[in-house]
């Protein structure tokens, strides 16, 4: 079976391109995030993906049907939403059943009056109530099915919301931002619960969120979105240690990837400031960017003053200053290594293997070093 | 242990325990004394002066009076035109309550769901809410009667022979000032309709629509209408309260007339103090008509305030 396949959808909103010609695929069983800063398109894609808004442009298949002109009723998709819109005016069992009455009843089964003397509603009545059970029961609902919305907490609303997707099997699973209005303890803990009914549902995931922790830590593989177009799409590892465009390299981590401004002359040699860094690369202006954990201390490297720390518990973040650019650098150190006093002149190196190279359009450069060679810098 | 437990006490806490100095207590008085008087004499007098009143003979301009206990109570079992009044009232707030309570919903939907246009036709629906009453009557005056009214005019044009005497005639005249009541209470529907259609939370037509929901009707069912409870509560209750006190329209219109058949309370009310100024019985009446008020108000609250209330 196939899972969710987006094809050069576009959305224009008066003259703004809130999407643009945007493609991704979800493989049936794989969940992927969708992460950008807001307003950057990412909420517009799922819902245009649900059926709630439309497309300009483009063509969307969901299990290998092609929707692009279905309603969202017809989808067959499931979606849960940040403010979870539960039906205040009914119990948490009526809430899971609604999609499963829409889907197995007909209006006149659904009306009140007449349904009750239609023949074989009962059992189908029953079905529907054995199958929400079922969904309750595997998000431990199953003590609140009498209550309303109104009286449960935030945690417990965030798993009737869950409930009522998974109730009816979904060909795809749409989650808009679940976890942002749960407390911080309980985000962790539910991110591992959405992963774990992930597995067990099966249905391709598209996950919309802005915390790129979430994203790395939930996701198959992540998509990273910015200003209406899908920047990089790969698993959470080479999204970070392996990003393609410099706008995913300076989204995703935390403290934000340093960048360093520097030159490929025709040789290749690529010059920080002026001096020979030792990295190869094809001519023309270069950014390096290197993660906090892979600059270090040392006696010889890029010329710098420390400017003050701050201390994380497992590490120590080092705010210093490139002094050949005025560029602010953040070094993550062990938090028992011997601080320099803010002020002091430092020096910071790099292995060659973990510099980024973008060129000036913000595109991946490859590094011309040879692997044997990766240690041989000359910073200093 | 006594000690600790006052030390640990806030000092506001303890400033208020203190007793009032007597100087305090009488500033606070005079300071509350405007307030108090004006609620004295506006609001609590009158009306005990109204309920003293029912249980007195009282006539204005007499000069004597007395006390007749629960007799002005007695006489309106016995009233025919009370109990022609009574009826009248409560076919009149039948009618006008489900029909402009129908209606207004009905428009402040259609409004919602336009593209174009929202403030004209909210404007205009709203146009009889703000006009003066009165001064419409005499325009509906002209509209339904029976000769040179456009209304009859437009009957004959479709071959009706002899179109109904609106007003003038017992079996149309009840019917008539109810549409006139439904043309007034409309658009105050509509307006309250709106404001409670756009409090509705849009995630939930589009969790709806996920849900499956295929019609507009189902929508309606499953979101509209539970998430309107609250505003239809509030709505069913003005109405009520607003088409019991039908007054102008009828005094304007009809008097009463033909034959009592459009005579309703507050009228019956008006003319029994007024006209034969019976003040005692006129009182009589007026408590009657708030217990009424206060009865529907009470029902409504205690019956359906928990069913449109959610968590």
């Amino acid at each position: 079976m196939q899972g969710l396949s987006i094809k050069s959808i576009s959305r224009h909103f008066g003259a703004v391109r809130a999407l643009d010609n945007v493609s991704l695929d979800v493989a049936a069983g794989e969940f992927v995030a969708l992460v950008g800063p807001s307003g950057c398109g990412k909420s517009t894609l799922m819902r245009i993906v649900a059926g709630i808004e439309t497309a300009d442009a483009g063509s969307l298949s969901i299990g290998s049907r092609d929707v692009t002109a279905l309603r969202a009723a017809e989808r067959n998709v499931a979606m849960v939403f940040q403010n979870y819109a539960l039906y205040p005016h009914l119990t948490v069992s009526e809430n899971i059943a609604v999609p499963l009455a829409m889907r197995r009843l007909s209006a006149v089964e659904r009306f009140p009056l007449f349904g009750r003397v239609m023949p074989g509603l009962a059992q189908k009545r029953a079905a529907i109530a054995i199958d929400v059970l079922k969904a309750a029961q595997s998000l431990g609902l199953d003590a609140l099915l009498d209550r309303k919305p109104g009286q449960l907490s935030g945690g417990q609303r965030q798993r009737v919301a869950l409930a009522r997707a998974i109730v009816r099997h979904p060909d795809a699973f749409l989650m808009d931002e679940p976890l942002s209005n749960l407390d911080a303890a309980l985000r962790v803990q539910t991110r591992r619960e959405i992963v774990e009914i992930h597995r067990r549902v099966g249905a391709a995931t598209l996950y919309v969120t802005h915390d790129q922790s979430e994203a790395l830590t939930m996701a198959d593989r992540v998509a990273v979105m910015q200003a209406g177009q899908i920047l990089q799409v790969s698993s959470p590892e080479a999204i970070y240690h392996d990003p393609q465009d410099i706008r995913v390299a300076t989204f995703i981590g935390s403290p934000r990837i340093n960048l360093i401004p520097a030159e490929a002359d025709a040789a290749g040699h690529v010059h920080i400031a002026g001096r020979p860094s030792g990295l190869h690369a094809a001519p023309g202006p270069v950014t390096i960017a290197i993660r906090p954990e892979n600059l270090r201390l040392a006696s010889s490297g890029m010329p710098c003053v420390a400017d003050g720390f701050e201390f994380l518990g497992e590490s120590l973040l080092l705010h210093a200053r490139h002094t050949a650019s005025d560029e602010a650098l953040v070094v993550r150190l062990l938090p028992d290594m011997p601080r320099p006093h803010a002020g002091e002149a430092i020096q910071l190196t790099f292995e060659a293997k973990h510099a980024l190279l973008f060129d000036q359009n913000g595109k991946r450069v490859a590094l011309r070093n040879h692997p044997a060679h990766s240690q041989e810098l000359t910073l200093a | 242990m006594p000690e600790a437990l006052s030390a640990a006490q806030p000092a506001s806490f303890q400033a208020k325990s203190r007793r009032l100095t007597r100087g305090e207590a009488l500033v606070g008085l005079m300071l509350n004394l405007p307030a108090g008087i004006a609620y004295f004499l506006m609001l609590l007098l009158p009306s005990l002066a109204t309920i003293l009143l029912a249980f007195t003979d009282y006539e204005l301009g007499a000069l004597e009076w007395g006390w007749i206990g629960i007799a002005n109570f007695e006489e309106m079992l016995e009233d025919r035109g009370f109990a022609i009044a009574l009826r009248n009232t409560v076919i009149y707030v039948g009618l006008v309550t489900p029909l402009s309570i129908l209606l207004g919903l009905g428009a402040a939907l259609l409004i919602e769901a336009g593209m174009r246009g929202r403030a004209l036709f909210r404007a205009v629906f709203f146009l009889p809410v703000v006009s003066l009453t009165v001064a419409m009557a005499a325009a509906w005056q002209y509209l339904l009667h029976p000769t040179i009214g456009p209304l009859n005019a437009f009957l004959r044009l479709l071959g009706v022979t002899s179109p109904p005497f609106w007003l003038s005639s017992s079996d149309w005249v009840l019917l008539s000032l109810g549409a006139i009541g439904v043309w007034e209470n409309v658009g105050y529907n509509m307006v309250l309709f709106l404001a409670g259609l756009s409090a509705i939370p849009r995630e939930l037509y589009q969790a709806a629509e996920v849900d499956g929901t295929k019609t507009w009707l189902d929508r309606f069912r499953l979101v509209t209408w539970p998430m309107l409870g609250p505003t239809t509560l509030f709505v069913l209750t003005i109405t009520m309260i607003r088409s019991i006190r039908v007054f102008d329209t009828v005094a304007v219109l009809t008097q009463g007339g033909p034959n009592k058949a459009s005579e309703v309370l507050l009228h019956t009310m008006y003319k029994e103090g007024f006209t034969f100024l019976r003040l005692g019985y006129s009182a009589a009446i007026t408590l009657v008509f708030l217990l009424m008020v206060l009865g529907l108000v009470w029902l409504q609250t205690k019956a359906l305030d928990k069913r449109v209330h959610y968590g």
